[in-house]
Protein backbone atom coordinates (compact mmCIF):
# COMPACT_ATOMS: atom_id res chain seq x y z
CA UNK A 1 0.00 0.00 0.00
CA UNK A 2 2.75 2.29 0.83
CA UNK A 3 4.26 2.02 -2.94
CA UNK A 4 1.20 2.66 -4.03
CA UNK A 5 0.33 6.05 -2.29
CA UNK A 6 3.93 6.95 -2.82
CA UNK A 7 3.33 6.26 -6.74
CA UNK A 8 -0.39 8.59 -6.73
CA UNK A 9 1.79 11.09 -4.83
CA UNK A 10 4.25 11.62 -7.44
CA UNK A 11 1.93 11.66 -9.98
CA UNK A 12 -0.44 14.15 -8.41
CA UNK A 13 2.83 15.98 -7.73
CA UNK A 14 3.48 16.50 -11.59
CA UNK A 15 -0.33 17.42 -11.68
CA UNK A 16 0.33 20.12 -8.98
CA UNK A 17 3.37 20.90 -11.42
CA UNK A 18 0.58 21.19 -14.13
CA UNK A 19 -1.64 23.53 -12.24
CA UNK A 20 1.07 25.89 -11.02
CA UNK A 21 2.93 26.18 -14.37
CA UNK A 22 -0.38 26.60 -16.00
CA UNK A 23 -1.63 28.77 -13.48
CA UNK A 24 1.49 31.50 -13.80
CA UNK A 25 1.85 31.49 -17.34
CA UNK A 26 -2.44 32.48 -17.65
CA UNK A 27 -0.49 35.79 -15.86
CA UNK A 28 -1.40 35.25 -12.13
CA UNK A 29 1.04 35.80 -9.61
CA UNK A 30 3.36 33.11 -8.44
CA UNK A 31 2.16 33.02 -5.08
CA UNK A 32 -1.66 32.41 -6.11
CA UNK A 33 -1.15 28.45 -6.61
CA UNK A 34 0.71 28.18 -3.42
CA UNK A 35 -2.11 30.31 -1.32
CA UNK A 36 -5.05 28.09 -3.28
CA UNK A 37 -3.52 24.56 -2.92
CA UNK A 38 -3.55 25.10 1.11
CA UNK A 39 -6.74 27.21 1.07
CA UNK A 40 -8.29 24.98 -1.11
CA UNK A 41 -6.94 21.81 -1.44
CA UNK A 42 -9.13 20.34 -4.68
CA UNK A 43 -7.52 20.32 -7.42
CA UNK A 44 -10.59 20.82 -10.04
CA UNK A 45 -11.63 23.59 -8.48
CA UNK A 46 -8.36 25.04 -8.24
CA UNK A 47 -7.74 24.57 -12.45
CA UNK A 48 -11.42 26.21 -12.92
CA UNK A 49 -10.58 29.01 -11.22
CA UNK A 50 -7.70 29.94 -12.59
CA UNK A 51 -9.57 28.89 -16.27
CA UNK A 52 -11.97 31.52 -14.84
CA UNK A 53 -10.05 34.60 -14.08
CA UNK A 54 -7.31 34.11 -16.75
CA UNK A 55 -10.50 34.48 -19.78
CA UNK A 56 -11.32 37.75 -17.96
CA UNK A 57 -14.04 35.91 -15.79
CA UNK A 58 -14.99 37.66 -12.36
CA UNK A 59 -13.81 36.47 -9.13
CA UNK A 60 -17.38 36.04 -8.03
CA UNK A 61 -18.30 33.63 -11.61
CA UNK A 62 -14.61 32.04 -10.32
CA UNK A 63 -15.61 31.29 -6.73
CA UNK A 64 -19.21 30.02 -8.00
CA UNK A 65 -18.07 27.83 -10.34
CA UNK A 66 -15.43 26.11 -8.02
CA UNK A 67 -18.06 25.74 -5.22
CA UNK A 68 -20.43 24.03 -7.91
CA UNK A 69 -17.48 21.94 -9.30
CA UNK A 70 -16.75 20.91 -5.56
CA UNK A 71 -20.60 19.67 -4.46
CA UNK A 72 -19.56 16.73 -4.98
CA UNK A 73 -17.08 16.41 -1.55
CA UNK A 74 -21.02 16.50 -0.02
CA UNK A 75 -21.87 12.75 -1.19
CA UNK A 76 -17.84 12.32 -0.31
CA UNK A 77 -18.30 13.35 3.34
CA UNK A 78 -21.44 11.31 3.83
CA UNK A 79 -19.23 8.15 2.17
CA UNK A 80 -16.21 8.80 4.27
CA UNK A 81 -18.26 10.10 7.52
CA UNK A 82 -17.27 6.45 9.26
CA UNK A 83 -13.75 6.47 8.04
CA UNK A 84 -12.55 9.80 9.27
CA UNK A 85 -14.62 9.66 12.33
CA UNK A 86 -11.59 9.72 14.96
CA UNK A 87 -9.95 13.03 12.92
CA UNK A 88 -13.19 14.41 11.80
CA UNK A 89 -11.65 18.24 11.28
CA UNK A 90 -8.22 16.66 9.60
CA UNK A 91 -10.07 14.25 7.73
CA UNK A 92 -12.83 16.91 5.62
CA UNK A 93 -9.51 19.04 5.02
CA UNK A 94 -7.83 16.12 3.99
CA UNK A 95 -10.83 14.72 1.47
CA UNK A 96 -9.03 15.15 -1.98
CA UNK A 97 -10.65 13.34 -5.31
CA UNK A 98 -6.97 11.23 -5.21
CA UNK A 99 -7.65 10.92 -1.87
CA UNK A 100 -11.62 9.36 -1.91
CA UNK A 101 -10.52 7.27 -4.79
CA UNK A 102 -7.79 5.76 -3.13
CA UNK A 103 -9.30 4.71 -0.06
CA UNK A 104 -12.74 3.30 -1.87
CA UNK A 105 -10.61 1.19 -3.40
CA UNK A 106 -10.00 -0.70 0.01
CA UNK A 107 -12.76 -2.62 1.04
CA UNK A 108 -12.12 -2.84 5.16
CA UNK A 109 -12.78 -0.40 7.32
CA UNK A 110 -9.55 -0.48 8.86
CA UNK A 111 -7.33 -0.54 5.77
CA UNK A 112 -9.29 2.36 4.34
CA UNK A 113 -9.15 4.73 7.73
CA UNK A 114 -4.97 3.79 7.27
CA UNK A 115 -4.96 4.24 3.47
CA UNK A 116 -7.22 7.88 3.75
CA UNK A 117 -5.04 9.31 6.00
CA UNK A 118 -1.75 8.63 4.81
CA UNK A 119 -2.93 9.24 1.59
CA UNK A 120 -4.26 12.52 2.29
CA UNK A 121 -1.15 13.90 4.38
CA UNK A 122 1.20 12.49 1.75
CA UNK A 123 -0.96 14.22 -1.01
CA UNK A 124 -1.12 17.43 0.87
CA UNK A 125 3.11 17.63 0.66
CA UNK A 126 2.75 16.80 -2.81
CA UNK A 127 -0.22 18.90 -4.18
CA UNK A 128 1.62 21.65 -2.82
CA UNK A 129 5.35 21.07 -3.99
CA UNK A 130 4.39 20.54 -6.70
CA UNK A 131 2.20 23.75 -7.08
CA UNK A 132 5.00 25.75 -5.89
CA UNK A 133 7.70 23.84 -7.85
CA UNK A 134 5.08 24.46 -11.43
CA UNK A 135 4.70 28.07 -10.14
CA UNK A 136 8.27 28.78 -9.95
CA UNK A 137 8.94 26.86 -13.41
CA UNK A 138 5.58 28.78 -14.88
CA UNK A 139 7.55 31.90 -15.18
CA UNK A 140 9.58 30.17 -17.85
CA UNK A 141 7.05 28.18 -19.56
CA UNK A 142 4.75 30.09 -22.13
CA UNK A 143 2.49 27.31 -23.46
CA UNK A 144 1.56 24.80 -21.27
CA UNK A 145 -0.36 22.84 -23.62
CA UNK A 146 2.53 22.03 -26.08
CA UNK A 147 3.80 20.20 -22.81
CA UNK A 148 0.14 18.20 -22.71
CA UNK A 149 0.33 19.51 -19.09
CA UNK A 150 -3.45 19.55 -19.37
CA UNK A 151 -3.88 15.74 -20.33
CA UNK A 152 -2.45 15.32 -16.29
CA UNK A 153 -5.07 15.90 -14.15
CA UNK A 154 -7.74 13.46 -15.96
CA UNK A 155 -5.25 10.91 -16.45
CA UNK A 156 -4.32 10.42 -12.56
CA UNK A 157 -8.29 11.05 -12.01
CA UNK A 158 -9.25 8.43 -14.11
CA UNK A 159 -6.31 5.74 -13.01
CA UNK A 160 -7.85 6.14 -9.29
CA UNK A 161 -11.33 5.18 -9.95
CA UNK A 162 -10.48 3.00 -12.39
CA UNK A 163 -10.22 -0.03 -9.52
CA UNK A 164 -13.25 1.11 -7.89
CA UNK A 165 -15.71 1.50 -11.70
CA UNK A 166 -14.74 -1.95 -12.15
CA UNK A 167 -16.82 -3.48 -9.63
CA UNK A 168 -19.86 -5.07 -10.29
CA UNK A 169 -22.95 -2.60 -10.06
CA UNK A 170 -20.76 0.56 -9.79
CA UNK A 171 -19.70 -0.25 -13.68
CA UNK A 172 -23.29 0.62 -14.79
CA UNK A 173 -23.70 3.54 -12.80
CA UNK A 174 -20.40 5.20 -13.54
CA UNK A 175 -20.90 4.69 -17.39
CA UNK A 176 -24.22 6.00 -17.40
CA UNK A 177 -23.36 9.17 -15.53
CA UNK A 178 -20.12 9.76 -17.57
CA UNK A 179 -22.52 9.76 -20.53
CA UNK A 180 -25.46 12.03 -18.95
CA UNK A 181 -22.57 14.26 -18.08
CA UNK A 182 -20.76 14.60 -21.31
CA UNK A 183 -24.29 14.89 -22.79
CA UNK A 184 -24.99 18.12 -20.95
CA UNK A 185 -21.51 19.07 -21.04
CA UNK A 186 -22.32 21.71 -24.05
CA UNK A 187 -25.50 23.29 -22.46
CA UNK A 188 -24.96 23.59 -18.46
CA UNK A 189 -22.41 25.43 -16.37
CA UNK A 190 -19.12 23.97 -15.23
CA UNK A 191 -19.70 21.38 -12.92
CA UNK A 192 -23.43 21.01 -13.03
CA UNK A 193 -22.56 18.01 -15.99
CA UNK A 194 -21.01 16.35 -13.30
CA UNK A 195 -23.26 16.28 -10.49
CA UNK A 196 -25.70 15.11 -13.53
CA UNK A 197 -23.69 11.86 -13.57
CA UNK A 198 -25.52 10.94 -10.42
CA UNK A 199 -28.22 10.32 -12.43
CA UNK A 200 -26.79 6.92 -13.42
CA UNK A 201 -27.50 5.64 -10.11
CA UNK A 202 -30.60 4.98 -11.64
CA UNK A 203 -29.24 1.69 -12.76
CA UNK A 204 -27.49 0.87 -9.26
CA UNK A 205 -29.21 -2.69 -7.88
CA UNK A 206 -31.66 -2.23 -4.87
CA UNK A 207 -29.21 -3.89 -2.09
CA UNK A 208 -30.23 -6.95 -1.00
CA UNK A 209 -30.86 -6.36 2.58
CA UNK A 210 -33.65 -4.05 2.20
CA UNK B 1 -7.28 41.79 -16.34
CA UNK B 2 -6.16 40.25 -13.43
CA UNK B 3 -7.69 41.23 -10.33
CA UNK B 4 -5.73 42.72 -7.65
CA UNK B 5 -3.87 40.49 -5.02
CA UNK B 6 -6.42 40.95 -2.16
CA UNK B 7 -9.41 40.53 -4.16
CA UNK B 8 -7.73 36.61 -5.47
CA UNK B 9 -7.19 36.30 -1.47
CA UNK B 10 -10.66 36.82 -0.54
CA UNK B 11 -12.20 34.59 -3.65
CA UNK B 12 -9.63 31.85 -2.77
CA UNK B 13 -10.41 32.09 1.19
CA UNK B 14 -14.25 31.99 -0.01
CA UNK B 15 -13.77 28.79 -2.01
CA UNK B 16 -11.67 27.38 0.42
CA UNK B 17 -14.29 27.54 3.23
CA UNK B 18 -17.40 26.84 1.31
CA UNK B 19 -14.89 23.63 0.18
CA UNK B 20 -14.49 22.27 3.14
CA UNK B 21 -18.03 22.66 4.51
CA UNK B 22 -18.86 20.40 1.99
CA UNK B 23 -16.62 18.00 3.29
CA UNK B 24 -16.98 18.53 6.76
CA UNK B 25 -21.17 18.22 6.27
CA UNK B 26 -20.94 14.31 6.29
CA UNK B 27 -18.66 13.82 8.92
CA UNK B 28 -19.83 16.21 11.29
CA UNK B 29 -24.05 15.68 10.80
CA UNK B 30 -23.51 11.78 10.15
CA UNK B 31 -23.74 11.18 14.03
CA UNK B 32 -26.99 12.47 14.01
CA UNK B 33 -28.52 9.70 12.22
CA UNK B 34 -27.02 6.48 10.99
CA UNK B 35 -26.96 5.19 7.62
CA UNK B 36 -28.09 2.03 6.83
CA UNK B 37 -25.32 -0.61 5.29
CA UNK B 38 -27.24 -0.20 1.58
CA UNK B 39 -27.16 3.71 2.25
CA UNK B 40 -23.19 3.49 2.70
CA UNK B 41 -22.63 1.30 -0.28
CA UNK B 42 -24.91 3.57 -2.26
CA UNK B 43 -23.08 6.82 -1.13
CA UNK B 44 -19.77 5.04 -2.12
CA UNK B 45 -21.08 4.20 -5.89
CA UNK B 46 -22.37 7.55 -6.19
CA UNK B 47 -18.65 9.06 -4.92
CA UNK B 48 -17.22 6.67 -7.51
CA UNK B 49 -19.80 8.12 -10.36
CA UNK B 50 -18.79 11.44 -9.37
CA UNK B 51 -14.99 11.12 -9.62
CA UNK B 52 -15.43 8.99 -12.77
CA UNK B 53 -17.57 11.79 -14.69
CA UNK B 54 -14.83 14.20 -13.41
CA UNK B 55 -12.24 12.86 -14.96
CA UNK B 56 -14.45 11.78 -18.33
CA UNK B 57 -15.41 15.40 -18.76
CA UNK B 58 -11.97 17.04 -17.87
CA UNK B 59 -11.06 14.84 -20.58
CA UNK B 60 -12.92 16.41 -23.24
CA UNK B 61 -13.84 19.59 -22.31
CA UNK B 62 -12.69 23.22 -20.05
CA UNK B 63 -15.94 23.89 -19.10
CA UNK B 64 -18.76 24.33 -21.81
CA UNK B 65 -15.99 24.23 -24.77
CA UNK B 66 -14.82 20.99 -26.30
CA UNK B 67 -10.90 20.22 -25.53
CA UNK B 68 -8.63 19.42 -28.60
CA UNK B 69 -8.33 15.81 -29.74
CA UNK B 70 -5.23 15.24 -28.39
CA UNK B 71 -6.21 15.74 -24.67
CA UNK B 72 -8.79 13.03 -24.97
CA UNK B 73 -6.18 10.94 -26.64
CA UNK B 74 -3.31 11.41 -23.87
CA UNK B 75 -6.24 10.47 -21.52
CA UNK B 76 -7.49 7.12 -23.37
CA UNK B 77 -3.47 5.96 -23.50
CA UNK B 78 -3.50 6.77 -19.66
CA UNK B 79 -7.27 4.55 -19.47
CA UNK B 80 -5.52 1.58 -21.09
CA UNK B 81 -2.19 1.53 -18.87
CA UNK B 82 -4.00 2.26 -15.94
CA UNK B 83 -6.23 -1.17 -16.32
CA UNK B 84 -3.41 -2.88 -17.35
CA UNK B 85 -1.95 -1.53 -13.36
CA UNK B 86 0.59 0.59 -14.75
CA UNK B 87 2.41 2.52 -11.94
CA UNK B 88 0.56 5.96 -11.83
CA UNK B 89 3.82 8.40 -12.85
CA UNK B 90 3.91 5.76 -16.16
CA UNK B 91 0.48 7.02 -16.40
CA UNK B 92 0.13 10.20 -15.43
CA UNK B 93 3.63 11.04 -17.77
CA UNK B 94 2.00 9.00 -20.65
CA UNK B 95 -1.16 11.04 -20.94
CA UNK B 96 1.26 14.51 -21.13
CA UNK B 97 3.38 12.71 -23.11
CA UNK B 98 0.74 11.40 -25.78
CA UNK B 99 -1.21 15.04 -25.79
CA UNK B 100 2.19 16.96 -26.19
CA UNK B 101 3.55 14.58 -29.53
CA UNK B 102 0.30 14.78 -30.95
CA UNK B 103 0.01 18.11 -30.51
CA UNK B 104 3.55 18.11 -32.29
CA UNK B 105 2.76 16.22 -34.76
CA UNK B 106 -0.62 17.83 -36.03
CA UNK B 107 -0.49 21.24 -34.56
Amino acid sequence: MLRDIILVCLAVGVVGMAYGAITVANGLPVWLPSFMSVAVLAGASQFLFTGVIAAGGSPVAAVLAGLLVNARHLPFGFALADTVRDRRLLGSYLMIDECVAFSLAQRDPEARRAAFFACGAALFLCWNAGSLLGAVAGTAITDTDALGLDAAFPAVLLALVLPSVRRPGVRGPALLGAGIALALTPYLPVGLPVLCALGGLALARPARTE
Amino acid sequence: MIPDAWVLVVAGGVLGLGTFAYRAAGPFLHTRFTLSAARQVLMTTAATVLLFALAVTASVADGQVWSDPARPAGVVVAGVLAWFRAPFVVVVLAAAGTAAALRLLVG
